[in-house]
């Protein structure tokens, strides 16, 4: 009887061994990445500014690179331009005549380095530095008057700043709101 | 069987406007309906041996090419921004009613890119699991095609589907160009349940970034658990054959049902967070504008829909007479359950039948018998999901919304057709 139960126990172990292990083993074909490795593609930016890289910007130097890289399909001072305005509109949201922009509408300013550093210039997306990317920034933030000219946007500053419309999003996530 | 057997009685009409009750199939016995029933006509013309029939034809191929004679069956394309100004930028359609069954040919499947088309060698592509994780983790295309593969019909819909039903005025466009950024596949992958259970992920990390290597980089946020209950795919394959460029070649995401954009093409990197990242495309644009000023944000699934396909705009008159009117349902939220057709703006519904299997988050095809006699008619479709969650009119869609929003508009389609024949877009 133990002898049974004994070998029965041994079996279902090894059963048990066999079936946790045997999925994992066999499907382990990634290698190890470090985060130095991994720097060139880590380029989100979270809300809370993780992921900004060093430097800082002001929007009298963005004015500069906008005029040169940006006004083309954005418009002089943001407006206007065949993809669309970036500025203005702030406070329309609720007039048929709203206007979605950088400062009426995006709830986060790290969004806005996120996207241009990854995505923009649209013909050359990633030849701005770093600087330059957080100076346009701030150009952008600055034509929708939410900063100054002289302020100094980095890593800090840049999560820390309130946009007009931060609380204007009603989250669906598990569940729409009853 | 005489011919007073097959012709549908006044019993079987469902619903004004000519739609005939499903049992009138299931009586005559009849699969395809003109066919049987139109009438019978003499011709003098003796039969004529062709070409073809006395001569060898081509030689074998190694790669088949639709007939020259279907070459009128393509995918409508439109850039969004005035040309030189971003023209990768764009979408091209699902020509939907010149397609029958479920399954969109793979040179067909409809495109949204933001920034072109990437030309990727699949030797030099990386992928890459790491942010709240236990061991971040690179990944070659030959590492992954070690992985097991599991297959399944899902459909991908971009959330800005039927954007010309969102204008004013009722657009007169086909089908496909008003309903056909969706398409329908076999997807073979990768379950990503499988490659985070490789890495680990730290229980707090219930978000995930998912990222595409084309310049746009185009990024959003996922919630995990929509892959940690195995309903995440890295598909390879498309159709049986590896994805096309333009749907992600060498590797894409599919998130079953859930909004066309979180279906990250290119996919090179899948990051781990504790919380959404608050890309581009789920703040600025994917969300939606309520009248009250507060919009709307990670509205993942797609709304039960339906659109009947024939007859619809600009694939020529509706002849009188018994025929079919033919379509497509879906729902991000589960499996067709039914989908009812009104010939009378809506006055009257009757149910039609659907194609088997209607498979969760996939493409359904339904049929109905009608008989028009020539007086005008509006011909409406109204698909149910296994939710209960019932189609909307265009104007209880609308309601809640300011002006000009239409991610994730899946209001009912109206065709209506004029003494003629002729089929126009309209809204009810």
């Amino acid at each position: 009887m133990c002898m049974y139960d004994c070998r029965s126990n041994g079996f279902a172990i090894l059963l048990m061994l066999l079936v946790t292990a045997l999925p994992v083993d066999a499907q382990q074909h990634g290698t190890a990445i470090t985060e130095a490795e991994l720097q060139p593609w880590d380029i989100s930016i979270a809300p809370d500014g993780h992921g900004l890289p060093e430097g800082s910007g002001t929007a009298q130097l963005g004015a500069e690179i906008y005029a040169g890289s940006c006004a083309f399909c954005h418009g002089d001072s943001a407006r206007g331009g065949p993809a669309g305005s970036l500025a203005g509109g702030i406070g329309t949201l609720t007039l048929d005549a709203h206007e979605k922009t950088v400062g009426s509408y995006w709830p986060y300013s790290t969004t806005v380095f996120d996207y241009i550093r990854r995505a923009m210039p649209y013909f050359a997306p990633g030849s701005l530095t770093d600087e330059e990317v957080y100076a346009v920034t701030a150009y952008l933030l600055h034509v929708n008057g939410i900063i100054s000219e002289n302020f100094v946007l980095d890593a800090d500053t840049l999560p820390a700043i309130q946009m007009p419309n931060r609380d204007g999003f009603i989250s669906h996530w598990p569940d729409a709101p009853k | 069987m005489s011919s007073s057997d097959i012709l549908p009685r006044s019993e079987d009409r469902a619903a004004s406007g000519g739609l005939i009750s499903r049992r009138w199939l299931l009586r005559t016995g009849l699969a395809a309906v003109p066919a049987s029933v139109v009438a019978t006509q003499v011709s003098a013309d003796q039969l004529r041996v062709p070409d073809w029939s006395s001569t060898p034809g081509l030689v074998q191929s190694p790669y088949g090419q639709p007939s020259p004679f279907e070459s009128h069956v393509t995918r409508p394309v439109l850039g969004l921004f005035p040309e030189g100004i971003g023209d990768g930028s764009g979408v091209s359609f699902t020509p939907l009613e010149k397609l029958a069954g479920t399954i969109t040919p793979n040179g067909l499947f409809f495109e949204r890119h933001h920034s072109g088309i990437p030309e990727i060698d699949p030797d030099q592509h990386e992928f890459v699991i790491h942010g709240m994780v236990r061991q971040p983790l690179r990944f070659s295309m030959s590492d992954l095609l070690n992985y097991p593969m599991t297959t399944r019909t899902a459909f991908i819909e971009c959330a800005g589907n039927s954007l010309f039903n969102s204008l004013d005025e009722a657009q007169q466009r086909s089908a496909g160009e008003i309903h056909g950024l969706i398409g329908n596949a076999e997807w073979t992958g990768i379950s990503l349940a499988t490659l985070l259970q490789e890495t680990g992920v730290d229980p707090a990390g219930t978000w995930m970034l998912a990222e595409g290597a084309d310049a746009a980089k185009k990024s959003r946020s996922i919630p995990i658990s929509k892959a940690l209950n195995g309903d995440a795919m890295i598909a390879l394959y498309q159709n049986g054959e590896r994805l096309r460029p333009e749907q992600g070649y060498p590797m894409r995401l599919v998130v079953p049902g859930w909004q066309g954009s979180m279906n990250i093409k290119w996919l090179r990197r899948i990051k781990v967070m504790s919380g959404a990242t608050h890309t581009k495309d789920e703040t600025s644009k994917y969300t939606l504008l309520q009248k009250d000023g507060l919009a709307r944000q990670f509205t993942h699934e797609l709304g039960v829909k339906s659109v009947i396909t024939g007859p619809s705009y600009g694939i020529g008159p509706v002849r009188k007479g018994l025929q079919q009117i033919t379509g497509v349902a879906w729902s991000g939220a589960g499996r067709i359950t039914g989908v009812e057709i009104s010939a009378d703006g809506g006055q009257s519904w009757a149910a039609a039948a659907l194609q088997a299997p209607a498979l969760p988050q996939a493409m359904t095809r339904f049929s109905i018998a009608w008989d028009w006699t020539g007086g005008s008619a509006t011909l409406m479709s109204r698909a149910t999901d296994e939710t209960g969650t019932v189609q909307p009119t265009r104007s209880d869609w609308y309601a809640p919304y300011a002006a000009g929003q239409l991610y994730h508009q899946n209001a009912i389609q109206s065709w209506a057709i004029d003494a003629k024949g002729d089929v126009s877009n309209v809204y009810v």
